[in-house]
């Protein structure tokens, strides 16, 4: 999977979760979920739920708790396709 | 401090109409709510009638963002926040945008049990090892209160936010609840009301207690019949109804549009004690619910022109209207009308008493009392009781003036309330 159609593939998922002040072309690969897009810390459950589905992997805690940034996501995804 | 508490906004999301239009006109018409359900038959439930409301998924938009759609399923909390937010607009309020809470308004919002189906789909990912799966709505949409939790943060809310829960008599003890609330100076503005979810999971109990009807599958308009000869049991149903009640003064200050005025109620339990048990009502308790009722809304018993009762369509009906006959020192043509939506709309449990509450009040607009259905064959111990002409089976022109509404439920506990037109001085 090229890396682009990954991150769209993301954006998809986080557009959902982002409260009302916040644009979908706010996102980037360096915004931090919670402190740059104000997602609650409760949605951050449901999109990690939401990239396992859509990459068919599975995340442990480990991989939640440092997934803080869109970046994080992508090297996580990267790393649990890899493991494939 | 002793206030005046009005009615300023109803909402309502019926087995028989979703909005107050639709409601408004299947209780002057007598439309029926009551269907066959086939996932009832599937599953070889004894009774397979059920009212439960018609809420289109384009509604549902209006109400819930898409992300809050997302895993929602538990109906009571759509019923719930579309009666709510009805009342609320039908009030004439708005959902605050400040940044800081309206302090001066709450919500008390009951239910019996709430995301029935959540809670189901979180079983089995937890039998199958796979908590991780539940998602995190999972809590909110199962706990209790998640329906006034949901309503609050809606309209941003800084009053008490609270759900109470009485089994049947929960959407009629909130309402003498938050007038309370409101009478003694805690609150300005209380939104009220009470939810049920739809579905086997809530209505298999009642199934397996063997007091639904099982005669009427293919009939199930006919299932519920109040009062009548041939009442065979209630027809569980689901649903909301909710109401915003208001001090007199702030609603003047508002100039908003008064249905009616609280004039206060009473909230009681025949403690399971003599004829009460679990699910039989203590008749001393009953009555002296609907006496303390008048007593403490300063109204003679002569005063009250209109009744809706609790009236299930089970063999209690007559022990009711004997209840009523007895706390009233009235019968014969002597009894005020009397009158049961629970033939159309079904018994929706903890949102039975908040339901048919806006279906009483929407009398005084009318100026009707709405007709009783399925009970052209009243029962011969309440014929001997009250005159026939005190049950209307056809919608009959009359403007109420003071009305008892009543709810018992399981648990021997009791609420009544009286409500008052309003006077056009």
């Amino acid at each position: 999977m090229l890396n682009e159609e990954k991150y769209q593939k993301l954006k998809e998922i986080i557009k959902i979760y982002l409260p009302e002040d916040v644009a979908v072309t706010d996102i980037d690969q360096d915004s931090h979920f919670m402190n740059n897009l104000n997602i609650n810390s409760a949605n951050l459950v449901d999109i990690v739920l939401d990239v396992e589905d859509a990459f068919d992997i599975r995340l442990e805690n480990d991989d939640m708790d440092q997934m803080q940034t869109v970046n994080d996501a992508m090297a996580i995804i990267d790393a649990k396709l890899a493991e494939k | 401090m002793n206030r005046r508490v009005v009615i300023t906004g109803l909402g309502v999301c019926a087995p028989n109409g979703v909005g107050l239009t639709d409601f408004t006109s299947a209780l002057l018409e007598g439309k029926s709510g009551l269907r066959h359900q086939p996932n009832l038959e599937k599953l070889g439930f004894g009774c397979q009638v059920a009212g439960e409301p018609l809420v289109k998924d384009n509604l549902i938009d209006n109400y819930f963002t898409p992300l809050e759609r997302r895993g929602l399923n538990a109906t009571g909390i759509v019923y719930g926040v579309i009666a709510g937010v009805d009342a609320w607009k039908d009030a004439g309020l708005e959902k605050n945008t400040t940044d800081e809470p309206s302090w001066d308004r709450g919500i008390i919002f009951g239910t019996g049990i709430l995301g029935v189906d959540k809670f189901r789909e979180a079983i089995h990912l937890i039998d199958e090892g796979n908590v991780r799966r539940l998602g995190s709505t999972s809590v909110i949409q199962t706990m209790a209160s998640g329906i006034s939790a949901y309503l609050g943060g809606l309209l941003g809310c800084g009053n008490q936010v609270t759900t109470n829960s009485a089994a049947c008599t929960t959407g009629t003890e909130g309402i003498i609840m938050a007038y309370e609330r409101i009478r003694q100076g805690k609150a300005e503005i209380m939104l009220t009301g009470s939810c049920s979810d739809s579905g086997p999971y809530v209505w298999g109990g009642f199934d397996a207690m063997r007091i639904l009807p099982r005669a009427y599958n293919d009939n199930p308009t006919k299932a519920s019949r109040p009062m009548s000869a041939t009442a065979a049991g209630f027809i569980p149903g689901s649903g909301a109804g909710a109401l915003v009640l208001e001090s007199l003064g702030s609603a003047q200050k508002r100039g908003a549009h008064i249905y009616a005025e609280v004039l206060g109620g009473e909230i009681n339990s025949g403690g399971q004690i003599g004829e009460g048990s679990m699910t039989a009502p203590n008749s001393i308790a009953v009555q002296r619910c609907i006496r303390n009722a008048m007593t403490n809304a300063g109204v003679e018993a002569s005063d009250i022109d209109v009744i809706n009762g609790h009236l299930t369509a089970t063999t209690k009906d007559g022990l009711e209207i004997e209840n009523w006959s007895m706390a009233l020192g009235r019968k014969y043509d002597n009894f005020p009308y009397i009158n049961s939506f629970k033939g159309s709309v079904g018994h929706c449990l903890a949102a039975a008493g908040s339901i048919e509450s806006v279906a009483t009040v929407l009398q005084f607009k009318e100026q009707v009392v709405f007709k009783n259905m399925n009970c052209d064959d009243i029962h011969p111990e309440i014929s001997k009781l009250i005159s026939d002409s005190c049950i209307p089976r056809e919608t009959t022109n009359h403007a109420p003036k003071v009305i008892a509404k009543a709810s018992f439920g399981f648990g021997d506990v009791n609420a009544c309330v009286i409500f008052k037109a309003i006077s056009k001085e």
